[in-house]
């Protein structure tokens, strides 16, 4: 068992590159290459339902850890463990995957043994992001993902793939530089890549002329990340990768990679730099506000269905950066789970979507209209997953938006007032978006023959739908684990930016208690 | 006593019949559908039972389960609340709940998507039963969205027309619209007192001093709670989204839109007792929404003439009387509206409901006519329902009508009480000429032959029309019930000033911890006169109703059409709703869509960052297109650009360092 616990986090992260290795020599048969991914995808999955299965709850730092020398000079180490917030992460890339084989089944028909190798590829590196706890470690798996997502957009998209894939590289490989810049100082500065070391060396002070730095060291980890999450006005790239990205690839975009962005801010920019992040947090938040509304607004008057999606995502992570940023125990508890959540939603309906596309080769809504008819048991998955998107209660996405809600708004009321008309406009763009599609009389003949699901299809729907019940119904499942964590991580928090406040007095966050509630309302909108 | 079994019996029955409906056949649809209705009504009245037996210290009786949510140290759990308030609403929820339930098997017999109805109208049960019983707000918040998506879907039903799809889409955003006030509420109940249980919250709500001086966190709360409840309970502004839901079908009206889902925010607000009884101005506001609603929506009624429009027009107006009664404080009287009007209001809209479904779909009521030879059994019914709602006694709503009067008045609201005197008299006139229209004179519809053209797209063709006839025992047993509790119903509340003993006041006072009743027994005869006379003028103005749509709807028919000729523009302006949802598409919707297409999307998004983005790729093309003269390989080109980036950066880093 204790090799077991030593290496399973090794084990997660290979399993997927093994198969993609044996993928090489295999023959090209199609249904042999799928069946392969789809039996390793399933395996990794397994695997790595040991972590919350012997995750420690109460237990501080992190767990299943692996720390060994990997090269001496530069100084850096194989350095693997997670805590209850990367876990889930993991869990919900091991958890995807398999299902993005399926979807794939037979909507990729040309160069399949490639697009199987680039998937398993892309899964190591996801996870290899979410678990490594050496800087350079974590770069290397962060780039990793670049590169088959990119092969994956620019070969398997439709319509200008190439400008999208193009765009997805560019954009984020450019803002990565400042995070590796800013890993380099770090390193020249402490003689480590080590996120342990490097985060109790900057709290006890120890890195030289790191005050003047920090600043840029944030700014720089702060941009990688933000365009990934994405954050408003950094997201452009998104909705054209997703719209030419094939189902499975924004499935896994959505679904993972943009998590990668806020685990990062979680991790990195409040875990290295709380006071930095704590005096940056109005505008950051404020990004993520407009964010929240921006996007939201921007998906109601889109015309093609995946693009509409898209654009909901940046409104939805503007959610999970309002909350991690509103430093209180229930934002960033919403936070995790909003990313877990919106995972679960939104790769449903990325997979709802390839769906319909494979039938009908188009995403324009005005194509549609009146599918409920020709497709009943479509239109009731695809009603589910929008209300678990919608935030219903009892479904997944109510617990991850309430807690972030309620946290933005103890830390300033008027963040929560704000971020809550989310609320409103996420109803109006998916019941408008539905009512187009699925209501009314089939107006389309073209849609009048679809055949409605098979079960592949509904094979590889229903661990969402169940996923999105249970997340909703039973939360405390997952918040068990979460919960500990983030304390853990404001812990450090807090109590870095308070020592921060030592040095430098007055400076320290001061949550506003106000106590009368309309007076308060009408300073705070004043303000 | 096991109460988690109530709401979990029908949404045992929503999910059986959600996911297997469609391969059983109707019979069985029907068993498990009203089977778990049934079982959880009769499981309510033994509960009611038990209740009668508690001593007083045991209630409210809680039970806890297990922890739904849990965050830091807020947590809420899975649990039920019950004391008298939730009691009433629990028996009106299961009991009209199972009546409607029969009368849909008449009326939606004939309808495709059978299983898809009874699984929806299971799920609204299960929901609003979580509504009115959760122990704390989050879990009514749970109920409040639920019954909101059930509505959607029902309204939606027949979702071919776009007309109905539409309207489902108007109430679910305009109720989210109202949901975002009780969400920030509930952050604020969060933020200051950490919790959103209610045996937590009200010793700490207690502590609060009344908000006479300055309005301060309780009356924030408040208003901000009145906002969901003017969404739910469809008042000015948010009632826009009532009238077009009549598209749904006709029990779901009932059932809905009328008797249970709608009087949510009632029972919020009463539920919500201890806040508004410390945020004086937030009550006031709630009295002052619910009266103006009640006239509003009253003058829409009188010009209507779609049967369904009326009703739903009066359903918002009557529903201004209990926010009428809340705001002045006399929470008793606004839930024993709601209870008599649960009663007339169903029966009125099940009523109504056999005369479309004996009409084959037809709802104008310029078409009806006669009818009372056609249908006699829904004649009677519908004539105790609007006698009821008239406010003539005894019937049911004259007891609790002429207490919000009473108490508006006692408590100092005299222009309330004015206006809703007024309103009383308006309720009276358009209901009776609803009554007069469809019953009395000749029969003004098309030759049989050519009736069935649906306006409620209840199919009326496929089981042949023929005359008007009167609706199968499923829907006539249900509105004999009804009936009977309309006519009876308002008895439990006989006031002491005309001898009653006023057992529901005496029975729900507890949880307002009020003491029973204004004038209790002894108190000084001259306030008992006074009531009496109040009541006379309630009774007289009913009568002038009844009196002008005899004269104008059945003496003289032909004066309503010069008079709307007379009045010109006003008329049509009352016609057209006063022509708010125009007002709302034109400041509201339309500038929306606009601002998001136009300058969000076209603008910012396309023009402005990606326009940047792709300039200044244009550049580096331009300045890539001179390094390939030097450069070969790509990757190595990437590789390079990285690293001098990076080199910069570091440099720029530095030098920030040094200096």
């Amino acid at each position: 068992m204790n090799f077991i616990n030593n290496n399973i986090l090794t084990i997660v992260i290979f399993l997927p590159l093994a198969g993609a290795i044996l993928l090489v020599f295999f023959p090209r048969r199609h249904r042999d290459i799928r069946y392969f991914a789809l039996a390793v995808s399933l395996i990794t999955l397994l695997a790595s339902l040991h972590l919350p299965w012997y995750l420690v709850r109460g237990q501080s730092g992190f767990q299943f850890e692996r720390n060994i020398p990997w090269i001496a000079h530069p100084n850096i180490h194989y350095h693997l463990g997670i805590d209850g917030i990367s876990m889930w992460l993991v869990i919900l890339t091991t958890f995807l995957m398999p299902l993005c084989v399926l979807i794939s089944w037979n909507s990729i028909g040309d160069r399949v043994k490639e697009f199987f190798i680039l998937m398993l590829v892309l899964e190591s590196a996801m996870i290899g992001v979410f678990v490594a706890l050496d800087l350079f470690l974590f770069y290397f798996f962060w780039e990793a993902t670049l590169i088959p997502m990119a092969l994956i957009i620019g070969m398997y998209g439709h319509g200008r793939k190439i400008y999208a894939s193009v765009k997805f590289f560019l954009y984020t490989m450019i803002a990565s530089v400042f995070m590796l810049a800013a890993i380099l100082w770090l390193y020249a500065r402490t003689g480590s890549f080590d996120f342990v070391t490097i985060q109790s060396m900057i709290q006890g002070g120890q890195v030289p002329g790191f005050g003047n730095a920090a600043l840029w060291l944030f700014l720089g980890f702060f941009v990688a990340f933000a365009v990934k999450v994405p954050l408003f006005p950094l997201h452009t790239w998104l909705p054209d990768a997703h719209v030419e990205a094939p189902t499975a690839g924004s499935v896994l975009l959505a679904g993972v990679l943009l998590k990668m962005g806020t685990y990062g801010l979680l991790r990195f920019n409040l875990g290295l730099f709380p006071d930095q992040a704590r005096r940056n947090a109005p505008w950051i938040i404020a990004l993520a506000i407009i964010g929240i509304i921006y996007g939201a607004l921007v998906a109601m008057v889109q015309p093609n269905i995946k693009r509409l999606v898209a654009y909901t995502s940046v409104s939805h992570l503007g959610f999970v950066v309002l909350g991690i940023f509103s430093f209180t125990q229930l934002g960033m508890d919403g936070a995790v789970y909003q990313m877990l959540s919106h995972g679960i939603s939104t790769g449903a309906l990325f997979m709802l979507l390839g769906m319909v596309y494979d039938r009908r080769h188009t995403y324009d809504i005005n194509e549609y209209g009146g599918l409920a008819t020709p497709m009943p048991v479509y239109a009731t998955f695809f009603a589910f997953i929008m209300l678990s998107s919608v935030g219903l209660p009892l479904l997944n996405g109510f617990i991850g938006e309430f807690l972030v809600l309620s946290g933005a708004f103890q830390a300033r009321q008027l963040y929560g007032i704000l971020a809550a008309t989310g609320v409103i406009w996420s109803a109006c763009y998916l019941l408008w978006m539905y009512q187009r599609v699925f209501y009314g009389a089939v107006s389309n003949p073209a849609n009048n023959s679809l055949r409605d699901l098979d079960a592949r299809e509904r094979v590889s729907l229903w661990p969402l739908a169940i996923a999105a019940l249970v997340m909703g119904v039973a939360p405390m499942l997952w918040l068990h684990s979460i919960d500990p964590a983030v304390a853990a991580t404001l812990r450090q928090f807090s109590s870095a930016v308070q020592a921060h406040a030592a040095h430098a007095p007055g400076s320290l966050v001061r949550a506003d208690f106000t106590r009368n509630g309309m007076q308060a309302l009408l300073q705070v909108i004043g303000r | 006593m096991h109460l988690w079994i109530i709401p979990l019996l029908p949404l045992a029955g929503a999910a059986i019949n959600g996911l297997l409906g469609k391969r059983f056949a109707r019979g069985l649809v029907t068993t498990i559908a009203l089977g778990s209705t049934a079982l959880a009504f009769a499981m309510a009245l033994w509960v009611a039972a038990q209740f009668a037996g508690l001593p007083p210290d045991q209630i409210p009786h809680i039970e806890r389960y297990a922890t739904w949510l849990g965050a830091g140290s807020f947590s809420a759990d899975f649990g039920i609340y019950l004391d008298q308030l939730s009691l009433v609403m629990l028996l009106v929820v299961t009991g009209v709940g199972f009546l409607i339930h029969v009368y849909s098997v008449g009326y939606m017999e004939h309808e495709g998507g059978y299983y898809r109805y009874f699984s929806y109208l299971n799920l609204f049960m299960f929901f609003m039963l979580t509504l009115v019983l959760a122990n704390n707000y989050l879990l009514m918040f749970v109920g409040w969205e639920g019954v909101g998506l059930a509505s959607y879907l029902l309204i939606g039903f027949w979702f071919l027309k776009k007309s109905a799809a539409d309207a489902g889409k108007k109430a679910f955003i305009t109720n989210r619209v109202g949901d975002f006030g009780f969400l920030i509420a509930l952050f604020l109940l969060i933020k200051h007192f950490g919790t959103l249980q209610y045996d937590s919250l009200w010793p700490l709500i207690g502590k609060y001093p009344i908000e006479s001086g300055a309005a301060g966190l309780l009356t924030a709360i408040g208003l901000l709670m009145l906002v969901g409840a003017t969404g739910k309970s469809a008042q000015i502004p948010l009632y826009v989204w009532l009238p077009d839901a009549m598209e749904g079908p006709t029990p779901v009206s009932a059932l809905i839109h009328a008797a249970t889902m709608v009087t949510a925010g009632v029972y919020m607000v009463a539920r919500s007792h201890l806040v508004f009884n410390r945020a004086p101005d937030a009550a006031m506001a709630v009295a002052i929404i619910g009266t103006l609603t009640a006239i509003f929506a009253a003058s829409i009624g009188i010009v209507q003439t779609d049967i369904k429009k009326v009703l739903a027009y009066s359903t918002i107006s009557q529903l201004g009387y209990m926010f009428m009664a809340c705001g002045v404080l006399d929470y008793v009287g606004g839930i024993f509206h709601l209870v008599t009007h649960a009663f007339f209001k169903a029966l009125l809209f099940l009523a109504a409901g056999s005369v479309i479904h004996g009409l084959g779909g037809e709802q104008d009521m310029r078409n009806m006519g006669g009818l009372r030879k056609h249908l006699p059994y829904t004649f009677w019914c519908m004539t105790i329902a609007t006698f009821a709602i008239a406010g003539l006694p005894p019937f049911a709503g004259f007891f609790s009508k002429d207490r919000i009067l009473w108490s508006a008045w006692s408590n100092g609201y005299r222009s309330l009480w004015l206006i809703g005197v007024i309103t009383a008299g308006m309720t009276s006139f358009y209901m009776f000429r609803l009554w007069f229209l469809t019953f009395f004179g000749d029969y003004r519809g098309p030759n049989p032959e050519a009736a069935g053209h649906a306006h409620d797209a209840h199919a009326g063709g496929s089981h042949g029309h023929g005359a008007p006839h009167e609706s199968p025992m499923v829907m006539v047993v249900p509105l004999i019930i009804l009936a009977l509790l309309s006519f009876i119903g308002g008895w439990v509340g006989v006031p002491h000033s005309l001898k009653g003993s006023d057992h529901f006041d005496a029975f729900l006072s507890p949880v307002f911890h009020a003491p029973a009743a204004p004038a209790e027994g002894a108190q000084e005869q001259g306030e008992s006169t006074t009531e009496l006379a109040f009541t006379g003028i309630s009774v007289s103005i009913a009568l002038l109703g009844f009196l002008s749509a005899w004269w104008l709807y059945y003496k003289r028919p032909e004066l309503p059409g010069r008079m709307a000729k007379a009045a010109g523009g006003l008329y049509t302006f009352v016609l057209d709703k006063y022509k708010v949802d125009e007002l709302y598409g034109a400041v509201f919707i339309q500038p929306l869509i606009a601002l998001s297409l136009n300058v969000f999307w076209k603008g910012i998004d396309r023009g402005l960052i990606d326009g940047a983005v792709d300039g200044s790729a244009a550049g580096a093309r331009e300045v890539s297109d001179e390094m390939r003269q030097m450069q070969s390989g790509n990757i190595r080109s990437y590789a390079g650009w990285v690293a001098v980036g990076a080199a910069a950066v570091i440099a720029f880093m530095v030098w920030r360092g040094v200096r």
